[in-house]
């Protein structure tokens, strides 16, 4: 745990080094594309009488850099070829840079497929003074009981979820609060320790230091939910190429987050296998005549796959767009009921509200939300990014929720675990305190 | 042995068995390679590097400015060329000053007599014509300045290349004789000229003595205050340095005091108004004591009043 602490707060010091020199990157690293935001903090924002802040509190970034690249050498979510990632890396880091005209020594990245898992965790202590304080929030948090979530893992979020004061449970921000028992439930996620050190490495190669890592579900569910939505809950699903995150949002906090090792990618392989047409000519189809409702036209649409096998003019072959539904229908209901797997495990069915939103790149297929309300549930709706200050026309689709997500992160995080003080339980600290409460008990 | 073909099979799912995106169909298998647009490490690095803002800045400004300076440095290091530099700057400074525009050839002096313009123009320091930017104005002045016969000079270079020189001149106001000769002396007691001939100038007073012309004013205020007198006037003597002598014809002197001598000199004027003193037999009036003013008679007055004296009282007057 201590070292996690410390990689943990190195991370958030760095960010605050980087928020004092005022420029930061996002990375978001996926499997189909790599996209780098380069971020201008303009100091604290000016609140208003009441006490709301513009562009709901995020008028304090600018994107100042933007670019994307085809990603290479990623599969899952995970870095598959490093030198090729780097490389992809290297290329949007440069090109966002170019635009910023600005070097960028910072970096937030996010993580897509290393095998997110969720662990809820529970703490209590009993209050040795009426009053919860900074240090109480501390030791109650020291105080959960980690599961052994095995060699080769790692905790990437532990956020605080829930408070509970005696008999009182819901509550936000215990301190300051009057009490005896402090409790606490605590979210714990956790990914494989090798994916994230490959990033680690990649960054690194790149000259670049690793201000903050998010999980890719966790962060697209902060673009892409509405503020009522995180309150009463609900669940992101963000389809991305490699992989398809999934999170759930309840009181504003993550508390379930996975991912399904499925995604827009498998949908242009089965395109390019069942329609025998190289990839790149699998993507445009997928993009421009995709879809997973067929209607009687659709039989009649013919598209134009141009084989391009080598034979020139002779190859022209032509598909309905039917037959280009029929392929792609069976891989998205696969996606979407693993997803609803995913979701009933973490027992989404037992939210106050169970809206479902679907984001990133694979949820453009036209047809999508009526097919998803068939099996995820009737609360489907498709969301894209909300807006950040600069943030250029070509990333405000929903394949930028992750990005849009990451600059929310940089610019708010969210207090985690190790935000807090490590209790200083040592004894003759403890037994210093005793002491000095003795005599102010007895004289 | 598990064959490879079943390296990437997935695992049997609930409808059937389905093949997983092979490792290959990651990258493009097919068609033109696409241009991969990744930069090298190297250019990677370069280009964080020029976006460092102080390294652009020194080598946008920093550096561009050090070639040059050394360059300058390196060409100015050779001792013919800094002296050729100077010679060619020499050339045109002289070019210039010695244009047509800029030359002093005529010079005008105002304000003074002919004599003294004449010793001016003989004394002038620069031979014209001159350019005006070597003529040393105040040079000029000083020199002109110089001479006793000038009380203030102006010195400045009009329009047209004319020198102009406006004198003021000094204004004889007394003549002081001295072994050497007569000088004149203007009211502050400054030379102005020497007179070679008393005659020349027979309205101006005459004053004698070491040491007269430092109280040339005092001297101006007796000669004033001397009113009907002044026809009689032969001049005023400093006597040691410190008072005066006034010198009457007929070898009469009035012997002033140290303080005051102009008023001694109006009271000797009201006594002679009264008393008619001067036309008789007086040689001395002694007035250095305010308080007993003392004459002294000639020897034929002195008698005359011992006759009188006798023949009144009977009683012999000693012979002083």
């Amino acid at each position: 745990m201590t070292d996690l602490y410390k990689s943990q707060r190195a991370m958030r010091n760095m960010r605050r080094a980087a928020m004092d020199r005022g420029v930061i990157a996002i990375l978001d690293v996926g499997s189909s594309k790599i996209a780098c935001l380069v971020l201008r903090f303009d100091g604290p924002e000016t609140a208003r009488e009441d006490g709301l802040g513009f562009l709901a509190g995020q008028s304090q970034i600018r994107v100042i850099g933007a670019a994307t690249t085809r990603s290479r050498g990623v599969r899952h979510g995970e870095i598959d070829a490093l030198q090729e990632t780097e490389r992809a890396i290297r290329t949007a880091v440069q090109a966002a840079q170019k635009m910023a005209q600005v070097r960028v020594d910072h970096v937030i990245a996010c993580l897509s497929g290393a095998r997110p898992r969720s662990y809820g965790l529970a703490g209590e202590v009993e209050l040795s003074n009426a009053q919860v304080g900074e240090h109480d929030v501390a030791r109650v948090l020291a105080a959960c009981d980690v599961p052994d979530f095995g060699a080769g893992r790692e905790v990437l979020h532990a956020h605080p979820v829930n408070f509970s004061l005696d008999h009182r449970t819901g509550l936000g921000d215990p301190r300051g609060q009057i009490g005896n028992r402090l409790a606490v439930d605590m979210h714990l996620l956790t990914v494989d320790t090798d994916a994230v050190r490959t990033l680690l490495h990649c960054i690194k190669r790149c000259d670049l230091e690793l201000a903050g890592l998010a999980s890719s579900s966790y962060v697209s569910g902060l673009a892409a939910l509405v503020e009522d939505e995180q309150e009463l809950g609900a669940a992101c699903i963000d389809m991305g190429g490699g992989t398809t995150g999934v999170s759930i949002f309840l009181k504003r906090h993550m508390i379930f987050a996975d991912a399904v090792r499925m995604g827009g990618d498998h949908v242009t392989a089965d395109i390019a296998k069942g329609l025998r047409v190289p990839l790149a000519v699998a993507e445009r189809i997928k993009t421009m005549n995709g879809g997973v409702l067929a209607t009687g036209m659709d039989d009649r649409e013919m598209i134009d796959t141009g084989g391009d096998r080598g034979d020139g003019e002779k190859d022209r072959r032509k598909v309905s767009r039917a037959e280009l539904i029929g392929i792609m229908r069976p891989r998205v209901e696969e996606i979407l009921e693993e997803v609803r797997a995913v979701l009933d495990a973490a027992g989404f069915e037992h939210l106050p509200s169970q809206q479902v939103v679907l984001t990133g790149g694979a949820s453009q297929i036209p047809g999508l939300d009526s097919m998803a309300a068939r099996i995820l549930g009737q609360n489907v709706r498709l969301g894209r990014p909300m807006r950040v200050q600069g943030l250029p026309q070509a990333a405000t689709g929903a394949a930028f929720a992750s990005s849009v997500g990451l600059c929310l992160f940089a610019a708010h995080p969210q207090d985690e675990w190790w935000d807090f003080d490590i209790p200083a339980d040592r004894y003759p600290a403890r037994s210093l305190r005793r002491a000095v409460k003795w005599f102010r008990d007895n004289w | 042995m598990r064959p490879l073909t079943q390296l990437f099979a997935a695992r049997p799912r609930r409808v059937v068995p389905r093949r997983v995106t092979p490792r290959r169909l990651a990258a493009p298998a097919a068609g033109p390679v696409r241009h991969d647009p990744a930069p090298s490490r190297l250019a990677y690095r370069l280009e964080r590097l020029w976006l460092t803002p102080a390294y652009r800045a020194a080598v946008r400004v920093g550096l561009p400015a050090a070639v040059l300076l050394l360059a300058g440095t390196l060409w100015l290091a050779d001792e013919d060329r800094r002296a050729a530099i100077a010679d060619r700057l020499a050339g045109i400074r002289e070019g210039i000053e010695n244009r047509p525009e800029f030359m002093v050839n005529l010079v005008s002096i105002e304000g003074a007599s002919p004599v003294v313009a004449d010793a001016v123009r003989r004394m002038l320091p620069v031979r014209l014509p001159e350019s005006s930017f070597r003529l040393d104005l105040e040079g000029i002045r000083a020199a002109v300045a110089d001479l006793d016969a000038v009380r203030s000079v102006d010195v400045r270079v009009k329009p047209g290349g004319v020198l102009g020189i406006e004198i003021a001149e000094r204004v004889p106001a007394i003549l002081w004789r001295t072994p050497q000769g007569i000088q004149m002396l203007d009211e502050t007691g400054h030379r102005v000229a020497t007179l070679l001939n008393r005659a020349a100038r027979p309205d101006l007073a005459l004053i004698a003595g070491e040491g007269a012309d430092r109280v040339v004013p005092e001297a101006l205020a007796v000669l004033a205050a001397a009113g009907p007198l002044t026809g009689r006037v032969r001049g005023l003597v400093r006597m040691g340095e410190r008072r005066w002598d006034l010198v009457l014809d007929r070898d009469q002197r009035i012997l002033l005091p140290e303080t005051d001598p102009a008023g001694a000199v109006a009271r000797v004027v009201a006594l002679d108004g009264a008393e008619d003193l001067f036309n008789r037999g007086v040689t001395r009036l002694d007035l250095r004591n305010p308080d007993r003013p003392t004459i002294r008679l000639t020897a034929q007055a002195a008698a005359e009043m011992r006759g009188a004296a006798e023949a009144a009282t009977g009683v012999k007057v000693a012979k002083r």
